[in-house]
């Protein structure tokens, strides 16, 4: 499958994300935030960093990016999108996805390897994953803390559509302890942990990521 | 020339870490009897000409669309002077 990865300014894990597509049999398509279109991807990744240096709210400047009006179209139209911390909140800001993510409540930015579940894995994001699998990817923000009212936190989990949830440590006061959720369609997936940077066993916790990343290309085969 | 702020606070069940911060700053620099804090942003508007309901109208619109995240915040508007032009 094609994927874009798109850049924003203040982009900084684009070009891993851009590999890790790479690694899990995809080819990487860059895109840039001014773009007015997708260049016929197939799928796009958002990727982490301090897009618009987080100013006015992280993500908010980020969602009314050109590219952005296209990732949100083609998304209404069930193109698999990834948005991996920077880019979770971005997918929120778009309201692609409920809730909003909020300065962790310990008030330090957080850097640990993350025992994560994966409780969704009919995403094309999660496919390669076993049911509940439990996985350690790089985890790292300042904002993290994902919040939604009560009312749309129980319709989350009652339709299945938290992707990941932490386990053993909650790192920055998500509420019910979600890492990730998804759209009512599923193909839309916002994720605050890193499985870009745990692809290869040279660097990083491990190769507990690559499943996000091999899933797409199972689906062009299948 | 007119002013129009718009003030953008969390809602009240949101956690504010930040405000949080400064209220726990405020003891260890002898300053008592303060039970909470919270922090929010203030934005200036200048407008050219008159200040219309029209005109204000659109500014909750800016305030709501950009300005706020109505998930997690909250907002007022208000004219605060006409500006010496």
């Amino acid at each position: 499958m094609r994927v874009g990865v798109v850049t924003f300014p203040g982009s900084l894990d684009d070009v891993d994300a851009q590999r890790a597509v790479r690694f899990g049999g995809n080819e990487a398509v860059p895109l840039w935030h001014g773009d007015h279109d997708l260049r016929g991807v197939d799928a796009v990744v958002l990727p982490g960093g301090f897009s618009y240096g987080d100013y006015l709210r992280c993500g908010a400047i980020s969602r009314f990016s050109p590219v952005m009006t296209e990732v949100i179209a083609a998304a209404g139209k069930g193109m698999p999108v990834l948005g991996i911390c920077n880019g979770f909140q971005i997918l929120c800001e778009s309201h692609l996805l409920p809730g909003a993510l909020i300065r962790n409540d310990h008030r330090k930015f957080v850097c640990r390897d993350q025992v994560l579940r994966i409780e969704n894995n009919r995403t094309p994001w999660t496919s390669s994953y076993a049911a509940n699998a439990e996985i350690t990817v790089v985890l790292k923000n300042g904002e993290g803390s994902y919040v939604a009212d009560d009312e749309t936190l129980d319709r989350l989990e009652g339709e299945g559509r938290v992707v990941a949830r932490y386990l053993e440590v909650n790192p920055n006061g998500s509420l019910r302890d979600i890492a990730g959720v998804t759209n009512e369609r599923g193909n839309v997936v916002g994720l605050m942990p890193h499985p870009e940077h745990a692809i290869e066993d040279l660097c990083g916790p491990g190769t507990d990521g690559l499943g996000f990343f091999t899933g797409l290309a199972a689906q062009a085969f299948a | 020339m007119a002013r129009v702020v718009v003030d953008v606070m969390l809602k009240s069940e949101i956690l504010d870490p930040q405000g949080k911060a400064v209220a726990g700053a405020l003891p260890r620099l002898g300053f008592d009897g303060v039970l909470d804090v919270r922090q929010g942003k203030r934005f200036e508007l200048e407008l050219e000409g008159e200040v219309t309901p029209e005109r204000l109208a659109e500014i909750e619109r800016i305030a709501e669309t950009l300005l706020s995240n109505p998930v997690i915040e909250d907002f007022t508007v208000h004219v605060e002077s006409p500006v010496e032009a």
